[in-house]
């Protein structure tokens, strides 16, 4: 009974604020809209009894789904924003592996410190930082004028508002959720696996590729996954540094549900959005449990 | 018939396979190996035995090309080794943490040198069978490392490291992560392949018994420095320094006074005493003050005093340690000195001649004890 109260905590957690808010996304979903508040119909009328049930679930379609695939606009962003995200993954992963494994590298009494460094920026606001980047990316921005004033350029870049400035922004926020994982797989790493590789004949950069690579394997994948997943629904990255021609599913979403109005098919986006995010989350889930399994012995 | 005794650090014509000259390794100020000398022949089974801190892994680390020294030369088979990188070298290590690959299987272990060597596939497979069947792993050749026994998991560090056929081995405490059992069966298994496989091996190791029985030299070494390189018979029966007696085994310290007799050495250990004998060719010079050492199991121990022995004390019993195939009395002689005799029980335990507080004789012949330097 004990235990059962104890497994059962989670689950009702889980319950309360997943698949409650879940559920209700999904049914708004199979509505249609109205100009009402809330704005879509049918609503749940329990006063008029079984009848008014009945009438309720005849009225929800799958109409809005229908939709998305009929305006190409959908698919389109859906495509955009998994590209941009894997696009972006890779990128800081290319970034953030050189980071980790120097940070792994480093004197034992720096390490705390470095840690400090890279867990630092989540002290301030997301938003404000965001922001900090459009002054630096504009183009009177601080890159611009220091280029310029190096002589490097003579016109300004245009970076801001373009797709390279949310590729910067995504790298730059979701820096951290790479470094971390892959820093405690290299951390662990026992140095003597490198000299042995050496004794049997590896130069360093093949024991690097044999040894380093394959035992932070799952280090890299857990941070690829914790970055791909965010970026592909993010919302403030693209519109504050994004342009028009930005095109990710998160920003359609905030404008049907903001710009449109239209809750029922901004629903359908968001319950398809977290179809194709399961996808990943589930081999996410996976590559922890392998890990576990390994490290158990 | 006769056998040749193997002993090629007699033979004047026979040339080193490693030379160590005057190397000096520093740390910052600390003095890991002091302007040291050595050589190591072909073929054999050289254990480095001293204390932690004592500079033995580092000079097996500067064989395996893992440090270089400040100041020297080592050479292997002629060749000065400065500069050249472990991977340039024909000599494996296998590492006191055994450093398996966690993500490849033991198979795969033992062919990674192979395929670095871009060997074609079949040979590096024979060269692989070959080896797991040497060390009885080809039932675990498929398994990964964490899902075999620590025994297993040496014998494939083993394997790894012997499957290149290096000129020399360096085996860095190999068995220290074993138990004791497991250890003494190993020591033999080591030997025996050694033997077949005709290599090098030097062994680190603070442990005296096993280097005594796998080596065929072993030096004892303390900061720094070698004390003494003999073969495990003359490092017990003829130390050159009370170091290496009491690191050695077990031994009794007499202090005292030596006084040159006919054939070796008058010791006064106390006033008023008699003085004891040892037989002795070694010359102590102008120096008299010396140290007696003798092992507990060359010590004699009766009620009556012996007649024919020529150093006799008498003594107390204080304590016993009863070690099951042997018993160690300790015995407290006039003066207070505490001297330890062993023997071993060939008779049942109810029937010991001897018991706590009993008075009783320790005694020793001319020659079983040693005069060192003191």
């Amino acid at each position: 009974m004990r235990r059962f109260t104890l497994i059962s905590v989670p689950y009702v957690w889980l319950a309360v604020l997943f698949l409650v808010p879940f559920v209700i996304v999904f049914k708004i979903s199979l509505s249609d809209t109205a100009l009402a508040i809330p704005p879509y119909t049918p609503t749940l009328d329990v006063s008029s009894g079984w009848s008014g049930i009945r009438a309720f679930f005849a009225n929800l379609d799958f109409e809005n789904f229908i939709f998305l695939t009929t305006d190409d606009l959908y698919w389109k962003a859906y495509l955009s924003s998994l590209q941009i995200a894997a696009l972006s993954t890779l990128l800081t992963l290319l970034v953030g592996y050189p980071i980790a494994y120097a940070m792994a590298q480093a004197p034992d009494e720096w390490r705390p410190t470095l840690m400090m460094l890279v867990i630092l920026p989540f002290w301030t606001s997301f938003l404000i930082r965001v922001y900090a980047w459009m002054g630096i990316l504009s183009n009177e921005g601080f890159l611009n004028q220091f280029l310029l004033w190096t002589g490097i350029i003579s016109e300004p870049l245009t970076i801001l508002n373009t797709n390279t400035a949310v590729y910067i922004g995504i790298v730059y926020t979701y820096l951290p959720f790479m470094i971390l994982p892959i820093y405690a797989a290299l951390e662990k790493l026992d140095s003597s696996l490198l000299e042995a590789a050496e004794d049997l004949g590896c130069s360093r950069l093949t024991a690097f590729w044999l040894v380093t690579i394959p035992l932070s394997k799952q280090g890299i994948i857990a941070g690829c996954f914790l970055v791909f997943i965010p970026a592909l629904g993010e919302f403030v990255i693209p519109s504050l540094l994004g342009g028009s021609q930005t095109l990710m599913i998160g920003k359609v979403l905030f404008e049907e549900f903001f710009s449109n109005r239209d809750w029922p098919v901004a629903s359908a986006v968001a319950v398809i959005l977290l179809l194709i995010l399961i996808i990943p989350i589930v081999l996410f889930q996976r590559n922890e449990q392998k890990q576990r399994e390994a490290e158990g012995q | 018939m006769a056998q040749t005794v193997f002993a090629p650090w007699l033979d004047a014509d026979e040339k080193p396979l490693i030379e160590f000259k005057n190397v000096t390794k520093r740390f910052g100020d600390f003095v890991a190996i002091d302007n040291l000398t050595q050589n190591i022949y072909a073929k054999e089974f050289f254990a480095l035995l001293g204390p932690s801190g004592c500079g033995k892994t580092t000079m097996m680390r500067m064989l395996g090309g893992f440090e270089t020294p400040t100041e020297g030369q080592i050479l292997i088979a002629g060749q000065d080794m400065a500069g050249v990188p472990p991977n340039k070298r024909a000599v494996n290590m296998m590492f006191q943490s055994y450093a398996l690959f966690p993500h490849l299987s033991v198979a795969e272990n033992i062919a990674f040198g192979l395929k670095r060597e871009g060997k074609p596939k079949p040979e590096i497979d024979a060269r692989v069978e070959e080896m797991l069947r040497l060390t009885r792993l080809t039932k675990f050749a498929k398994r990964k490392p964490h899902q075999i026994s620590g025994g297993q998991r040496q014998r494939v560090a083993l394997a790894r490291s012997l499957a290149k056929a290096p000129k020399l081995l360096l085996l860095d405490e190999p068995l220290g992560a074993l138990d004791k059992k497991l250890r003494q069966d190993t020591q033999f298994e080591l030997m025996d392949i050694q033997e077949k496989t005709g290599t090098t091996f030097v062994i680190v190791t603070h442990d005296q018994e096993e280097a005594m029985t796998v080596a065929s030299r072993v030096a004892v070494m303390d900061e720094g420095q070698i004390i003494q390189v003999a073969t495990p018979a003359d490092i017990y029966e003829r130390p050159n320094s009370v170091y290496v007696a009491d690191f050695i085994g077990d031994v009794n310290i007499l202090n005292g006074h030596a006084t040159r007799a006919s054939d070796g050495y008058d010791i006064t250990y106390a006033e008023g005493k008699a003085p004891l004998h040892a037989k002795t060719t070694n010359d102590l010079g102008e120096n008299s003050k010396c140290a007696l050492a003798i092992r507990p199991e060359k010590v004699s121990i009766t009620a009556q005093k012996p007649a024919k022995m020529t150093n006799t004390i008498k003594g107390k019993i204080i304590d016993i340690a009863y070690l099951g195939n042997l018993s160690t009395y300790h015995v407290e002689i006039e003066g207070g000195h505490m001297i330890k005799a062993q023997t071993a029980n060939t008779t049942r335990l109810e029937r010991r001649s001897f018991t706590w507080e009993d008075s009783v004789w320790l005694s020793w012949t001319d020659t079983a004890a040693i005069v060192l330097e003191g």
